[in-house]
């Protein structure tokens, strides 16, 4: 959905898990939705690790635990590998995360994220673990995460980090603006292109 | 700098974004059923049409069942995200390739069996394994539903240049070992996160030697290394393998586009970020044993023991042998096997039939395993009846079934039961890919025939 993109401040949910994949994210058998209702996907976020197979809650799944809430998503290392499917984007956005952070973010889910306007935030490996280590001694604890400045601080210890992203895709977060403005509004270099030949 | 991939992206930046990505013209754009409705969806509510509809091709492939196709799929949800495709095909103007129409398949066995991906093009699709069209010596990549979106409203793309690695794979593949092995290879070598942020060109002797199709099966699997994409420059083998194919060029502009695709490689003096180097001859038939692709080892070797992966990677180690049920440092050979799944855009080409029936080769289907063999298109399914494979593997006690993507990601209902093992020439591990709770192992079509013939884990070499 497109929103404005400012300062967030908020409880985590830790997923200290490496390599979680967009088939856990959001399972195939999801992706035969024409539309793209958001709250459908949020349902289904994680669904198999939500939820028994035979339909229980499961309970011992971070999602479940009421200790934790909040709008950020803390995740291991490689967070989004394999499928591209946006679905996973849509599923994160839908159940009300703004923010995940991580180490390490595969590629097309990174870029997915971007475009739902959920911010992908890349910390160290060092800054990661201090960060898993202060929720679980804290899971009220909260993390601010400021787009202007690109810092992140963890604000039980104080420590911040700075991360990047690209000017451009930076200001159409801070302005809710998609590519496709961007691309529309270019339609005559396109065409100067084509006319050129490749 | 002066790689092949500098020269296909350079010759396709429209312009360069200030402190932004790159965009980039896209010459061709496959949509499938699965991610496509809602770029369709977003292009009405801006109401605008396909800016360059001819560019782009349209074929159901994830939930088309693999038998009675002639019949109304039973999945009401499926039907109707396959029946969206084709109204949105029509009233956007595209061409559509709908089942049981001969041009269907797995868009990415179509794409290059109908000469639609050739050298030197920017290909997308919604689709991760759109690398696979990098065999024939193109850009492919896979994108979200967005970019989706914005390739129907601009046939461009907005992206970061990624930055290029090479590898070098040196000597021959020994008998019995297929790209798919080597490809499994890589990936344990690297993880599947060690090729992200970069785009892959394969090269070395045991590349260059491999058909296209293994050069196919080889670059659909860059994505399980994180890469963007992987290619393989083209050289003789690549036009011989296009020529005369429905929408390769013909005549004259053959003769130019072959002249043009020659000066496709990357110069001498080419600059990689990143350059690896293996040996063909370390590379044996691989097996995987987690849940993630990455995870793969020899077939005559043992699963690691805990105390050898690092410490921040164990809580996902034991998950992942726990949900497949296995034990550190257990031998794989020897594994009763319930599920053999041959096909996916992985294995899913005719060759892959070949290597699969070399094993078969007057055995039998052990009877305890339940064999699925599903070609990847209806070329590939029309060409196994012409040469009367079908009859051959009727006879040994398999049938082969309607093309589409099937077992690989089960969205239709060949769906592998929850706690059975299945040895899969597709291309993911993943917990539940194959179905809620099912166990996979993937493994080449050699290995996989291997499993389907005497019911456990075998090493093909040893048929």
């Amino acid at each position: 959905m497109k929103q404005k993109f400012d300062i967030i401040r908020s409880r985590c949910v830790p997923l200290p898990l490496e390599n979680i994949d967009t088939d856990q994210i959001i399972p195939a058998r999801f992706l035969k939705a024409t539309t793209r209702e958001e709250s459908f996907f949020g349902e289904n976020l994680f669904r198999d690790w939500r939820f028994n197979p035979d339909g229980t809650v499961n309970k011992d799944f971070v999602l479940n635990d009421p200790t934790y809430s909040g709008e950020i998503l803390v995740a291991g290392k490689n967070f989004g590998s394999g499928s591209s499917r946006e679905h996973a984007a849509w599923a994160i956005a839908g159940y009300g995360f703004r923010v995940v952070i991580s180490s390490f973010f595969a590629d097309i889910h990174k870029n997915n994220e971007l475009n739902n306007f959920v911010l992908p935030v890349v910390v160290s490996e060092d800054f990661l673990a201090e960060l898993f280590k202060s929720i679980k001694e804290n899971p009220s604890m909260e993390v601010e995460v400021n787009l202007p400045e690109q810092k992140v601080t963890n604000c039980a210890t104080g420590r911040s980090e700075n991360f990047e992203i690209n000017g451009y895709k930076k200001y159409c977060l801070m302005n809710a603006l998609d590519d496709i403005d961007f691309l529309l509004e270019n339609k005559e270099k396109t065409e100067a292109f084509e006319t050129a030949g490749l | 700098m002066n790689t092949l991939f500098d020269k296909i992206w350079d010759a396709h930046v429209v312009q360069n974004v200030t402190d932004g990505p790159t965009q980039l013209y896209i010459d061709r754009l496959y949509c499938h059923e699965v991610t496509s409705p809602q770029a369709f969806e977003g292009l009405r509510r801006r109401g605008i049409k396909c800016f360059r509809p001819e560019k782009i091709f349209c074929m159901p492939d994830h939930n088309t069942p693999t038998h009675d196709q002639d019949k109304p799929i039973e999945d009401k949800v499926s039907r109707e995200q396959v029946d969206t495709l084709e109204k949105n095909a029509k009233e956007f103007g595209l061409e559509h390739f709908g089942m049981l129409h001969p041009k269907n398949g797995i868009i990415h066995v179509v794409g290059p069996e109908r000469g639609l991906s050739l050298p030197g093009m920017t290909i997308v699709c919604g689709d991760s394994h759109t690398s696979t069209h990098g065999a024939m010596g193109a850009v492919a990549f896979g994108i979200g539903t967005s970019e989706v979106e914005m390739v129907m409203a601009s046939q461009c793309i907005l992206q970061q240049k990624p930055k290029s690695m090479r590898i070098n794979v040196e000597g021959k593949l020994a008998k019995g070992v297929t790209a798919k092995d080597m490809a499994l290879y890589l990936m344990s070598k690297l993880t599947t996160s060690g090729a992200t942020g970069y785009f892959v060109e394969y090269a070395g002797e045991a590349v260059r030697d491999l058909s296209m199709e293994g050069r196919l099966t080889l670059c659909n699997l860059s994505i399980e290394m994180g890469a963007r994409g992987g290619f393989i420059a083209p050289d003789e083998k690549t036009f011989e393998y296009l020529k005369d194919r429905e929408y390769a060029p013909k005549g004259e502009d053959w003769d130019k586009a072959v002249e043009y695709w020659k000066t496709l490689k990357s110069g001498e003096d080419a600059v990689f970020d990143k350059e690896l180097t293996f040996r063909a001859e370390d590379i044996e038939p691989m097996v995987t044993y987690g849940t993630n692709p990455g995870m793969g080892m020899g077939i005559t070797d043992s699963i690691p023991q805990l105390d050898t992966i690092p410490e921040e990677g164990r809580e996902s180690f034991i998950k992942s042998l726990e949900y497949m049920g296995f034990e550190p440092g257990q031998e794989l050979l020897g594994t009763p096997v319930d599920y053999v799944f041959l096909g996916a855009c992985t294995n899913g080409r005719i060759e892959d039939f070949y290597a699969f029936a070399s094993i078969v080769n007057g055995r039998k289907k052990h009877p305890d395993v339940t064999a699925w063999l599903v070609p990847g298109s209806w070329m590939v399914y029309d060409q196994l009846k012409r040469e009367g494979l079908d009859k051959f593997f009727e006879r040994a006690g398999f049938e082969i079934r309607q093309p589409g993507c099937s077992a690989c990601l089960a969205m239709n209902d060949d769906k592998i039961p929850a706690g059975k093992l299945a040895v899969s020439t597709s291309n993911r591990n993943f917990e539940g890919r194959q179905g809620p709770g099912a166990r996979t192992i993937l493994a080449s079509p050699l290995t996989a025939a291997a499993a389907a013939v005497t019911g456990k884990i075998t090493d093909p070499r040893t048929l």
